[in-house]
């Protein structure tokens, strides 16, 4: 209880936090995903592990979207930018994302032409401005980012922009999570869903958690006490013996999502047969490319892209964190031949990588409960 | 790329292609709000808006915006290289 005052309303979190206590059952362990890696950065660095009681477990899901990218795919984008004509975009998050050959960042120092951008719309603008080359953009990310690059293409297309085209990464949340819960590795008690994904899909895609595993989930905001209210509403609705999707935050997400974000992402793309993921291997119908309408800003068939499928390094076992069956400490290179100065793993890139919040963020929490329990 | 951060909008540029100028923490730069402008859906000069890589996906309000801000100046620098990220980015 000592780090509460970290909270906005520390009173508040006080509160909730003694609610989850007093509903926990001391015979009872409790495993909860978060399935957001933004909720495993909130959970490590405002160190909520400190406030549950033992009997609580948090596991962290695979919604990093740079975590769960197979390393193939990593060296088909490095591929498409080592070639003279292109222009290559991307977001910062993945310039560090190891590919079996170096990452983008390496390349790019060797000469290729890749560029930072912020948004997809950058990256468009970037073609306008060089009608001579050939500007491609590395679509990564959930239903988050989808919208943003379905909007674009449609802009692309409306103003028959020829020398754009995407590689088209983007994967979906049910899926991964289905696979999870039919994965006999792993038992769970309920979910923590994702907030900004929700924003876009809405509630209604988490019913199968109930319906068809018997398995809760609520839809949490980003703050700390969001979480806290979350899992306090988890723990009443286990407690209780109820199982329903429930939407704690609300504020933002409403329960039937943005239809018109849903409406752009049905017209530019469509559902790949199956797709492979880090560490769950290949899921069916669990990511998306472009439609045969927008087939014109494939880069897959501008590019003609092998498809290769590329081992991770055998000392990696960032699979087994993303399944939530280890803990990032547990890892073997964890902080040792894997840091984030010189990653091994995608795990330890991104910010939202469970590895990596737990690296800068997870080994201070822990110091603290040594220091608070002697006190 | 993950975060959704808070703006505010200060000018509706341009109906046709859904742009409008955003002061985010300061950084004024243009975003499109596609996803929260059509139908009977509409956005207004002063309405907060969280933004993911240069599109409003909700309209939210101040107090959400204001809590929002507030949390993610606490992340320190994952928040930012987000902005430094924007600050480079000029949407037409």
């Amino acid at each position: 209880m000592k780090y509460v005052s970290e909270f906005r309303d520390a009173e508040l979190a006080r509160a909730v936090a003694s609610e989850i206590a007093s509903l926990t059952d001391p015979d009872r362990h409790y495993k909860l995903m978060e399935v957001c890696g933004g909720h495993t950065h909130t959970i490590y660095r405002h160190g909520i592990k400190d406030l549950l009681p033992d009997q609580v477990e948090l596991v962290h899901g695979p919604g990093c979207p740079v975590c769960v990218l197979p390393m193939g795919r990593v060296d088909e984008g490095i591929a498409i930018a080592e070639r003279p004509e292109v222009i290559f975009t991307c977001f910062g998050d993945m310039m560090r994302v190891p590919g079996s050959r170096g990452n983008l960042l390496e390349v790019k120092a060797e000469g290729a032409d890749i560029r930072m951008v912020y948004s997809p719309l950058d990256a468009l603008r970037i073609a306008r401005e060089n009608p001579d080359r050939e500007v491609v953009f590395y679509a990564i990310g959930f239903e988050t980012t989808a919208p943003s690059t379905a909007l674009t293409l449609l802009r692309a297309k409306k103003e028959g922009i020829e020398n754009f085209s995407v590689f088209c990464n983007h994967v979906t949340i049910v899926p991964p999570v289905r696979a999870l819960l039919d994965s006999p590795d792993l038992r769970l008690d309920a979910f923590i869903g994702p907030g900004h994904v929700s924003t876009v899909i809405g509630c209604r895609p988490y019913e199968f958690m109930p319906e068809d595993y018997g398995k809760p989930c609520v839809v949490a905001g980003f703050e700390p006490l969001d979480l806290l209210q979350s899992i306090l509403m988890l723990m009443r609705q286990l407690d209780e013996g109820r199982c329903e999707v429930e939407n704690q935050y609300g504020r933002v997400v409403l329960w039937e999502g943005n239809l018109q974000a849903l409406k752009c992402m049905a017209e530019v793309f469509e559902l790949r047969p199956y797709f492979e993921w880090r560490g769950l291997g290949f899921i069916a119908q669990s990511a998306l490319k472009l439609s045969a309408a927008y087939a014109d800003f494939d880069a897959e068939l501008r590019y003609s892209t092998p498809g290769v499928r590329v081992a991770d390094p055998k000392a990696c076992q960032c699979g087994e964190v993303l399944k939530g069956v280890l803990k990032p400490p547990d890892c073997k290179v964890f902080g040792t031949a894997c840091t984030p100065e010189r990653p091994l793993g995608a795990l330890m890139v991104s910010s939202e990588g469970a590895c990596a919040a737990y690296y800068n963020f997870g080994r201070k929490s822990f110091e603290k409960v040594e220091i608070g329990s002697k006190g | 790329m993950c975060l959704g951060i808070p703006g505010r909008i200060v000018e509706i540029l341009d109906e046709d292609s859904m742009l409008a100028k955003a002061d985010v923490s300061g950084v004024r730069r243009n975003v499109n709000i596609g996803l929260v402008h059509h139908g009977d859906e509409r956005v207004e000069v002063g309405d907060w808006i969280l933004i993911h890589v240069g599109f409003a996906m909700s309209k939210i309000d101040e107090e959400e915006a204001q809590n929002t801000l507030r949390f993610l100046e606490e992340l320190g620098e994952a928040y930012e290289q987000e902005l430094e990220e924007l600050r480079e980015s000029r949407i037409e």
